[in-house]
C-alpha cells in the first residue's frame, strides 16, 4: 500500500518548488522592482558632514584687518551614547545648571537618540580650551569645528552688521543654506554675503547602527572640499572711523564721509553704537535682546542711513544751484533782508542781523533766511511754468538728481529713502492744487517735511566738490584682490544742474569757513569749504548739522556731521567735522582742547552738558 | 561486511557537494556578517566566524564518523536517542541556561549546546522506526495516536523552555505522515488554515463566515450524494467559522504581547519601525539594497554595522541578500531546494521503510527551517527564531543538520542491503 503512495513524492516535491517559486517573486520584488529599500539604506549608513568653510575677511583701505575669524567649537550630543557621565561636572565646563543639561537631553533626544545634535553651539576657543581636555570622560560628546566672526577694532559694527542662524524661509528659498547653517543678517555680513559665505565642502562617511563613525565612504569618492569666502577690501579708514566714533561719543548723530573722487566710504558713524563682538557666538542673542530693548539710546538703530533730518540751512546749497539752472538766480542777484521773510497773515521767516543787501557768495557765508526763501519762490513761481505744481515738480526731479529723497544704492543693507514730499503730499494736505510758493516756503530753507539721512548730506557735500557728479557711494572698494575695483560704482552719475553753477557755490561755502558762519572751526593749514545747518524738529532742542570738504581743489575728503538736538549747526558740528578733516588729511590733530572738549561733551545723558558752550559766539545760521 | 569497505564510493556525491557548498557559503556568510577591519583573519578563534570554523572541523568528524558505523546502529538505537533527548530537554529545563527569554542551552565550557536542535533529528528517527515496521498501518487509530504523540512529545517540552520557534519545527513531520499514508485533507487543512488565520486578521470576520457559508453551500450543491456532503459542508463551515473566530481570540487574548506585535507587523497594521517592525524592516532593508548583483563580499554596509538585528543567526539570509543580490539569494534558495528534492528523490529509492521515511524526514525538517527563516527575512512570515541550516551560527544547528543528513547519507548508501 505505501508502495503505491509513491506519487505523493511528487505532492511534497511541488511544495517546496512552490514556496521557493514565493520566495524568488518577493526577491524580484524587494531587490529590483522597488527602490525604497536602496535608498532607505544609504540613510542608514551615510552621514553628509558638512565641511564649513571661513568667512572673507574685510580689510580697511590702509590694509589693516578689521572683521576675521576665530575657530569655535559646536559642542555635539549623541544621546544614545552619552551614558555614565558627571554630569555636575560638564555642566560646570559650559556654565549651565542641571535643570538646563536634562531639557537639552531630552531636545537632542528627541531629534534622534541616534544622530548629533547640537548641545552648546559656538563655544569660544578659551572656552574650549577647558573643555577639550575633559572632553574624553564624556562618551557621546564631541565637538564640530566652526568659525566665529571676531572683530580687532569695536567700530563700525552697523556697517559691518552680523551674521545669525538662516532661518526657515530663507532655507525654504535657497538651496545653498541648511538647518544650522549662518547667514549675513544685515551690514556687509548680508549685502556681500554670497562672496564672503564661500563654498561649503562635505564628506561622506559610513556609520555602524550605534552613529559611530566607521571612516569615509568609498576613500572619499564623494567628498568635496569647503573653500573659504572671497576677502574683501573696504574703503573705511579704520582711524578716521575709529576717531569719529570716539567724537560722537554721549551724543546722538552720525558723520559720514566719502572721498568723492570714487565714491568711497571713508568712515560712517552712527551714534550711539555697540561693540560688534556682542553680536558674535553664543552670547548673540542675549546680547541682540538688551540692545533692542534699549529704546531710550536705540544703539541697533542705523542713523547714517536711516534718519532723516531736515536739512535746514545746508539745503540753501541746493536752493543756489537750482536756482541757477532754472535762471532766475545770477552770482549777481541781490535781495535785501529786513531781518526776515514775510509769508502773509503777520507771519514770518525770521533771520538773524547781517549787513544788508547781499549777493549770492554774501548770502551762502551769511546763511540769509530772506534771500534763500525768495531764490525758492522765484524758482516756483517761474512764469516758464504753467503752474506751481509743474514749477514744483521740476524743482523736485532737480533735487532728486543730487540723491536726496531716494536710495543712492550704496553696498550696505538698511538705507532709506529720505524724503522729498511729492505734489501729492501737498495735495493732501491743503487740497488738490491749493498749495503756492509761499505754502511751502519751508523747503527754501531746508525746513518742513523734507527728510534727508546723513549719507545723503555727505554725498551733497561730495558732488559739490566735484562741481556737478558723484560715485554711488560705496563701503567695499575691492572684492579679492587689494587692488581690484568694485565693478558696481565706477559709474559717474550727473545732477541736472551744469558743472558751470557749482564754483560760485564753492566759494560761498569758503568763505562759509573763512569768514561767515563756521569761522570758529577754520583750521589754518586746510583750505576747506562747509556750510553749517541748524534744524528745527519736533523733538527737542534744533539738530546741529555742517557738511564740508577738503580740500577746495583736488577734494581729498567730503563729510557729514549731524549731532541732534544740540543747538547750532556752528556750535557742535562744525568743530566735529573740522576735527575729522584734520584728522584725516594731517593724520593727527593739533587742536587737543578743542578735541577734548567735543569728546568729552555729553549731550544726551542730561549731565552737563556743553551746551552753553559758545553761545553768543557761533553766528545763527 | 565485505560491502563496508566500498562506502565512500557508494555515497551520494550530489547531496555531499551540495552540504560541503552550503556550508562553505555559509561560512563565508557569518564572516562577512560579523566582519570589522581589526579583525581580518577568518580563522580568528576569538570571533564567530573562527568559532564557526571549528565547528564545521567537527562536524566533519562526525560525518566521516557517521559514514563508518553500521547503518543499523540507527534504526536499532532510534528509540534510545530519541529517550535520551527526550530526556535532556526536560533536564535543560532544569539545570539550563536562559538565553534570550529561552531556556533551552546547556553550558559546556565556552559553549552551549541545544538539546531542540537534537531533539529534532531525534524524532525523525523515532518516527520512521515507528512507521518503518512493515505491518504499521497509519489509518489504523492507535498508530495514528503513537505516531503524532512521537511528533508532539517533545515539542511539548521545548515549548516548555520558552523556544516557540524550535517547537513549531515540529509541525513538519506532517509531511512524513502524509508519505506514510495520511489522508491528503490533513494536509491540505494544514496548509488551508494558516491562510484562514492571516484572513481573518486581515478581513472582516463576518464577511470571512458569509464566503466560507456560500462554499460550504456551493460543495453541497454540487455534490452528487447529498446526504452523505451535508455533515462534510457543514463539518467544514461549522470548524471554519470556528477557526476564524478562535484565530482573533487567540491573537487578542491568548498569544503574548510580542507575539502580537509581530503578527501585526506582519499584517501591515504596525508600521511602528523604530519598535517591533524594526528588525523586519531593516532586514528588507538589507536585502532590498543588494539589487540584482549585489554589493560585494564584505561590502554590506546594513549588515556589517549592525543594523540587522542577529544577523549573524537568525537573519543571516540578510548578508545574502546584501552582499550578493537577487543572484546570489537565487543560488542559495536553488542550492536548498536541490537538497531537499534529491532527499525526496533518493528517499524513494530505498528498500528500507525505514530509511524511507526518515529521508522523508530530514527532507522536511530542512524544508521548515527554510522555509520559516527565509519567510522571516523576507518579512513573509512572522520574526520566528529559528536557524538556516548551514548558514546560522552556532554549533548545536550545524552538528544536529550534519548528523541528520549523513545517516541519511549512509542509509542511501547501504541501501540494497538494508531491508
Amino acid at each position: 500500500m505505501e508502495r503505491a503512495l509513491a506519487y505523493r513524492r511528487l505532492i511534497i516535491i511541488g511544495i517546496f518548488l512552490a514556496v521557493g517559486l514565493i520566495f524568488t517573486a518577493r526577491l524580484i520584488y524587494v531587490q529590483i522592482l522597488v527602490d525604497k529599500y536602496i535608498l532607505s539604506a544609504n540613510n542608514n549608513v551615510l552621514r553628509y558632514i558638512t565641511q564649513y568653510p571661513a568667512r572673507g575677511l574685510i580689510f580697511d583701505r590702509n590694509g589693516k584687518l578689521l572683521v576675521y575669524n576665530e575657530a569655535a567649537y559646536d559642542l555635539m550630543v549623541i544621546p544614545r551614547q552619552a551614558k555614565n557621565i558627571d554630569t555636575a561636572e560638564l555642566c560646570r565646563l559650559i556654565g549651565i545648571d542641571k535643570d538646563e543639561f536634562t531639557r537639552r537631553m531630552i531636545k537632542a533626544r528627541n531629534y534622534s537618540p541616534y544622530r548629533q545634535s547640537i548641545f552648546e553651539a559656538q563655544i569660544t576657543r578659551e572656552n574650549y580650551g577647558f573643555l577639550e581636555e575633559k572632553l574624553f570622560r564624556f562618551p557621546g560628546f564631541f565637538v564640530q569645528s566652526r568659525t566665529l566672526r571676531k572683530y580687532t577694532y569695536s567700530i563700525a559694527a552697523h556697517t559691518f552688521g552680523y551674521i545669525g542662524e538662516a532661518s526657515p524661509d530663507i532655507i525654504e528659498g535657497d538651496s545653498y543654506y541648511r538647518s544650522g547653517d549662518y547667514i549675513g543678517v544685515n551690514g556687509i555680513e548680508k549685502s556681500y554675503e554670497s562672496l564672503l559665505r564661500g563654498e561649503k565642502g562635505m564628506k561622506v562617511r559610513v556609520v555602524d547602527v550605534l552613529n559611530r563613525d566607521k571612516g569615509s565612504f568609498q576613500e572619499g569618492r564623494y567628498d568635496t572640499l569647503a573653500y573659504a569666502g572671497t576677502n574683501l577690501y573696504s574703503s573705511l579708514d579704520e582711524d578716521l572711523q575709529e576717531y569719529g566714533e570716539k567724537l560722537m561719543a554721549n551724543k546722538k548723530g552720525s558723520i559720514v564721509a566719502i572721498e568723492p573722487s570714487t565714491g568711497e566710504i571713508l568712515c560712517m558713524i552712527t551714534s550711539p553704537t555697540y561693540d560688534p563682538n556682542l553680536l558674535v557666538g553664543n552670547i548673540r542673542k542675549k546680547n541682540y535682546r538688551n540692545l533692542v530693548l534699549d529704546t531710550v539710546y536705540q544703539p541697533l538703530f542705523n542713523r547714517a542711513l536711516m534718519a532723516m533730518y531736515p536739512p535746514g540751512s545746508t539745503f540753501k546749497l541746493v536752493d543756489a544751484l537750482v536756482g541757477q539752472q532754472e535762471g532766475v538766480l545770477f552770482p549777481t542777484t541781490t535781495y535785501s533782508c529786513p531781518g526776515g521773510f514775510s509769508i502773509g497773515n503777520g507771519k514770518m521767516v525770521g533771520c538773524h542781523s547781517h549787513p544788508s543787501p547781499l549777493n549770492l557768495i554774501g548770502a551762502i557765508q551769511i546763511s540769509c533766511n530772506t534771500y534763500f526763501c525768495r531764490v525758492f519762490r522765484s524758482i516756483i513761481d517761474n512764469s516758464s511754468y504753467t503752474s506751481t505744481r509743474q514749477a514744483y515738480e521740476h524743482w523736485r526731479k532737480e533735487v532728486m538728481s543730487f540723491g536726496l529723497g531716494r536710495k543712492l544704492g550704496l553696498d550696505v543693507t538698511g538705507e532709506l529713502n529720505g524724503n522729498i514730499p511729492s505734489p501729492a503730499y501737498y495735495d493732501k494736505y491743503h487740497g488738490k492744487d491749493r498749495w503756492r510758493s509761499m505754502t511751502i516756503i519751508s523747503l527754501g530753507i531746508g525746513q518742513g517735511e523734507i527728510g534727508i539721512t546723513p549719507l545723503q548730506l555727505a554725498n551733497l557735500a561730495a558732488t559739490i566738490s566735484n562741481r556737478g557728479w558723484y560715485h554711488i557711494p560705496h563701503i567695499i572698494r575691492a572684492i579679492g584682490k587689494k587692488d581690484s575695483i568694485n565693478p558696481g560704482f565706477t559709474e559717474k552719475k550727473f545732477t541736472d544742474v551744469n558743472p558751470a553753477y557749482f564754483d560760485i557755490v564753492v566759494e560761498g561755502m569758503a568763505d562759509v569757513v573763512s569768514e561767515g558762519t563756521a569761522r570758529a572751526s577754520k583750521i589754518d593749514s586746510i583750505d576747506f569749504c562747509g556750510k553749517t545747518g541748524t534744524a528745527q524738529n519736533p523733538h527737542g532742542k534744533n539738530h546741529s548739522i555742517f557738511i564740508a570738504f577738503a580740500p577746495k581743489l583736488n577734494t581729498k575728503i567730503a563729510i557729514s556731521v549731524v549731532v541732534e538736538n544740540a543747538g547750532f549747526g556752528a556750535a557742535w558740528a562744525a568743530p566735529i567735522a573740522s576735527l575729522m578733516l584734520e584728522k584725516y588729511l594731517k593724520r593727527k590733530v593739533s587742536r587737543k582742547d578743542l578735541e577734548e572738549r567735543m569728546m568729552n561733551a555729553d549731550l544726551i545723558h542730561g549731565i552737563n552738558t556743553g551746551n552753553e558752550i559758545g553761545k553768543g559766539h557761533f553766528l545763527p545760521d | 561486511m565485505k560491502s563496508e569497505k566500498g562506502i565512500f564510493y557508494r555515497i551520494d556525491l550530489v547531496l555531499v557537494s551540495l552540504y560541503v557548498a552550503l556550508v562553505l557559503m555559509g561560512w563565508l556568510n557569518i564572516y562577512a556578517a560579523v566582519y570589522n577591519d581589526s579583525h581580518q583573519a577568518i580563522t580568528d578563534l576569538h570571533q564567530k566566524y573562527g568559532k564557526q570554523m571549528v565547528f564545521i572541523l567537527a562536524s566533519l568528524l562526525l560525518a566521516i564518523s557517521i559514514l563508518i558505523i553500521d547503518p543499523k546502529f540507527f534504526s536499532q538505537f532510534a528509540y534510545f536517542i530519541y529517550g535520551f533527548f527526550l530526556l535532556m530537554s526536560v533536564v535543560v529545563i532544569f539545570a539550563g541556561r536562559e538565553i534570550a527569554g529561552s531556556k533551552s542551552w546547556f553550558a559546556i565550557g565556552g559553549f552551549g549546546i541545544q538539546p531542540a536542535e537534537f531533539a529534532k533529528m531525534a524524532t525523525a528517527l523515532a518516527l520512521a522506526k515507528f512507521l518503518g515496521y512493515l505491518d504499521r498501518n497509519i489509518k489504523h487509530p492507535r498508530t495514528l495516536v503513537i505516531a503524532v504523540s512521537i511528533i508532539i512529545l517533545p515539542a511539548l517540552l521545548i515549548l516548555l523552555e520558552h523556544d516557540t520557534g524550535s517547537a513549531l519545527v515540529f509541525f513538519c513531520f506532517v509531511l512524513v505522515l502524509y508519505r506514510a499514508g495520511l489522508s491528503g485533507y490533513v494536509l491540505l487543512a494544514l496548509l488551508v488554515i494558516p491562510v484562514l488565520g492571516v484572513l481573518a486578521l486581515i478581513i472582516n470576520k463576518y464577511i470571512l463566515v458569509a464566503v466560507l457559508f456560500t462554499i460550504s453551500g456551493f460543495i453541497y450543491l454540487r455534490s452528487r450524494r447529498r446526504a452523505r456532503t451535508l455533515m462534510i459542508a457543514l463539518a467544514i463551515f461549522l470548524a471554519s467559522s470556528g477557526l476564524v473566530f478562535s484565530v482573533h481570540f487567540a491573537v487578542n487574548h491568548v498569544l503574548e504581547p510580542h507575539q502580537r506585535q509581530r503578527i501585526n507587523v506582519l499584517l501591515g497594521n504596525n508600521t511602528d519601525l523604530k519598535g517591533a517592525g524594526y528588525n523586519v524592516n531593516q532586514s528588507l532593508i538589507a536585502i532590498g539594497s543588494g539589487r540584482f548583483w549585489g554589493k560585494g563580499f564584505l561590502q554590506g554596509t546594513q549588515t556589517k554595522y549592525n543594523f540587522v538585528p542577529e544577523q549573524s543567526t537568525d537573519f543571516i539570509f540578510c548578508t545574502v541578500g546584501e552582499e550578493h543580490g537577487f543572484i546570489g539569494s537565487f543560488i542559495v534558495i536553488a542550492l536548498f531546494l536541490g537538497l531537499m528534492i534529491r532527499i525526496v528523490m533518493n528517499a524513494d529509492r530505498q528498500r528500507s521503510k525505514f530509511s524511507r521515511l526518515y529521508g522523508y524526514g530530514v527532507a522536511s525538517l530542512f524544508f521548515i527551517h527554510f522555509g520559516i527563516n527565509i519567510g522571516m527575512a523576507l518579512g513573509i512570515l512572522p520574526v520566528i527564531g529559528i536557524p538556516l541550516p548551514f548558514f546560522s551560527y552556532g554549533g548545536s544547528s550545524l552538528w544536529a543538520f550534519t548528523i541528520l543528513l549523513f545517516i541519511f547519507i549512509r542509509q542511501d548508501a547501504m541501501r540494497n542491503e538494508l531491508v
